[in-house]
């Protein structure tokens, strides 16, 4: 379980998060929705400690990370993986060193059951076969997927998806959403997406938040956020520039 | 008005430039934290070896053996027209190579060969998120990326630096035997009688802090990168240009300071 109170994070004078509070239970896909530059990601890094607050808690199965020391975070965040919005595959390596990376510094794996765990993982994103491939010889949707199973071969408690389905074609981004839906059926790991494509938080989610000014605006099921009454979040799933969301420039 | 202006301005210059020597401080302490716990990454060390020296071995090659050839004409010509005749090249020519030139030139060829493309490695990794990426998969990128070419510059530049010296006596043995008919011999003979080990360590010695400034500022340039391409761009042109300014300035501390405690004295 992941309960976040009263979070606060600023970069020089752009105050980001300016009092997050929001539970998240173990075994849901969670979407976090928002515009541009609203603070989905910093939120995300934050939840798992690629980004310190400034103010308040993160409490990953009761302990809070706010504050924690490098040395004790890192086996909290041995717990999470992450599918970042351009894949961060590493590029100097192939596809199969990639998927393996993490696998290495897992104690007593022997280096035949990383190879076949590799293969397993990539079967399941729909990719075996491409472990000799290096990640400029692979499509935006490939990477993702990549990525995906890079992730997961950690065995993860928690996934966080960060714009899982931006930059690819609706064909695509629809792959990447059953794939997600597919891993929390069979894995049962607690998700967080942050994604401001409505099609994708409706479809993957068990419930989604609307960050809006630094705060959680409304949490709810995909169907209660379809018939909010929230102006705001009214405004923001039916994608109108009308309302009390203004936007600049 | 204008006073405060340059009192504001100046402040601000001072608590950015602090604030970036804490973090580099913070970096390098990390980085030998990290160079003590286990596992150690030696694949990664032996590439990164591979990359910062062997790598440079033609540049280094190319820019010590000129330098030495430059060193030795001047050397000749002037003591030919004060004194009659050559005097003293092989001495003359083999001291400034070990103690000056060879790790000076190594320093500034490495902080723009190595020190741009730690910087631009790093910052690109960075502004892609692979650094993120590499705690999400229980790894330390200070042990991960730093401390192998930590390790690397540390072995590298010295080798280098001797490897320079060798260079550049020999391009002005060069010089000296074929313009101005230098007997070999006395060229030779001068160095075996008179160079001392102290000689060299003055060089390997500076060299050693030469490669610590690279890889420090270099590392910490690519990991503070902020922004897309620009940023990368900006990160690696200041990693090149604060290690050279750094390796300027410390050569002159550096002899004061070996001078001071008798190395390369004799």
């Amino acid at each position: 379980m992941i309960k976040i109170r009263d979070l606060h994070k600023s970069f020089g004078d752009n105050h980001v998060l300016r009092g997050v509070n929001l539970d998240i239970v173990d075994g849901e896909t969670i979407t976090i929705i928002g515009g541009s530059g609203e603070g989905k990601t910093v939120l995300l890094k934050t939840i798992m400690g690629l980004v310190r607050p400034d103010e308040g808690m993160v409490q990953i199965n009761g302990i809070d990370i706010a504050g924690l020391k490098e040395k004790r975070l890192e086996p909290i965040q041995g717990k999470f993986g992450m599918l970042f919005q351009g894949a961060a595959l590493f590029d100097s390596l192939t596809v199969g060193e990639n998927v393996a990376f993490g696998l290495h510094y897992l104690k007593d794996m022997p280096e035949e059951d990383i190879r076949v765990k590799v293969s397993r993982m990539l079967e399941m994103v729909g990719l075996d076969g491409i472990e000799n491939l290096k990640p400029d010889e692979l499509s935006g949707g490939m990477k993702k997927r990549v990525s995906l199973a890079r992730a997961i071969a950690r065995d993860p408690e928690y996934i966080l998806y960060d714009e899982p389905s931006t930059g690819l074609d609706p064909i695509m981004a629809d792959v990447i959403n059953e794939l997600i839906i597919h891993l929390q059926g069979e894995l049962k790991i607690t998700s967080i997406a942050v994604t401001h494509d409505m099609i994708s938080a409706y479809k993957i989610s068990n419930r989604i938040a609307m960050l809006y000014k630094g705060r959680i605006e409304e949490v709810g099921t995909p169907r209660d956020i379809k018939r909010t009454k929230n102006p705001v979040v009214k405004q923001f799933i039916t994608g109108s520039s009308k309302g009390p969301i203004k936007v600049q420039g | 008005m204008a006073n405060r202006n340059i009192i504001n301005f100046l402040g601000k210059k001072i608590i950015n430039i602090s604030n970036h020597v804490g973090k580099a401080t913070q970096l390098f302490e990390a980085t030998i934290r990290c160079m003590f716990t286990a596992p150690a990454e030696l694949k990664s060390v032996l590439n990164q070896i591979s990359e910062v020296g062997i790598r440079s071995l033609g540049v280094i090659l190319l820019s010590s053996l000129f330098t030495g050839m430059v060193f030795s004409f001047h050397m000749c010509y002037v003591t030919n027209l004060w004194l009659g005749s050559p005097a003293l090249a092989g001495l003359g020519i083999s001291v400034a190579m070990l103690k000056e030139l060879g790790p000076m030139i190594t320093g500034l060829v490495l902080a723009g060969r190595v020190g741009a493309q730690i910087s631009a490695e790093l910052g690109t990794m960075k502004v892609t998120e692979q650094i993120d990426a590499l705690y999400t998969l229980g790894t330390n990128p200070v042990k991960y990326l730093y401390v192998p070419r930590f390790i690397a510059c540390m072995i590298a530049v010295p080798l280098l630096t001797m490897y320079a010296g060798v260079i550049g006596i020999f391009g002005g043995f060069l010089v000296s035997a074929q313009k101005f008919k230098v007997p070999s011999s006395v060229f030779w003979n001068e160095i075996i009688e008179y160079v001392q080990v102290g000689d060299v360590a003055h060089g390997v010695i500076k060299a050693f802090f030469f490669g610590l400034i690279i890889v420090t500022v270099s590392c910490y340039r690519g990991l503070d990168c902020r922004g897309g391409a620009e940023g990368v761009g900006k990160a690696t042109t200041s990693a090149v240009v604060i290690s050279m300014i750094l390796i300027l300035i410390s050569d002159y501390f550096l002899t004061t300071i070996l001078m001071t405690i008798g190395i390369g004295v004799e």
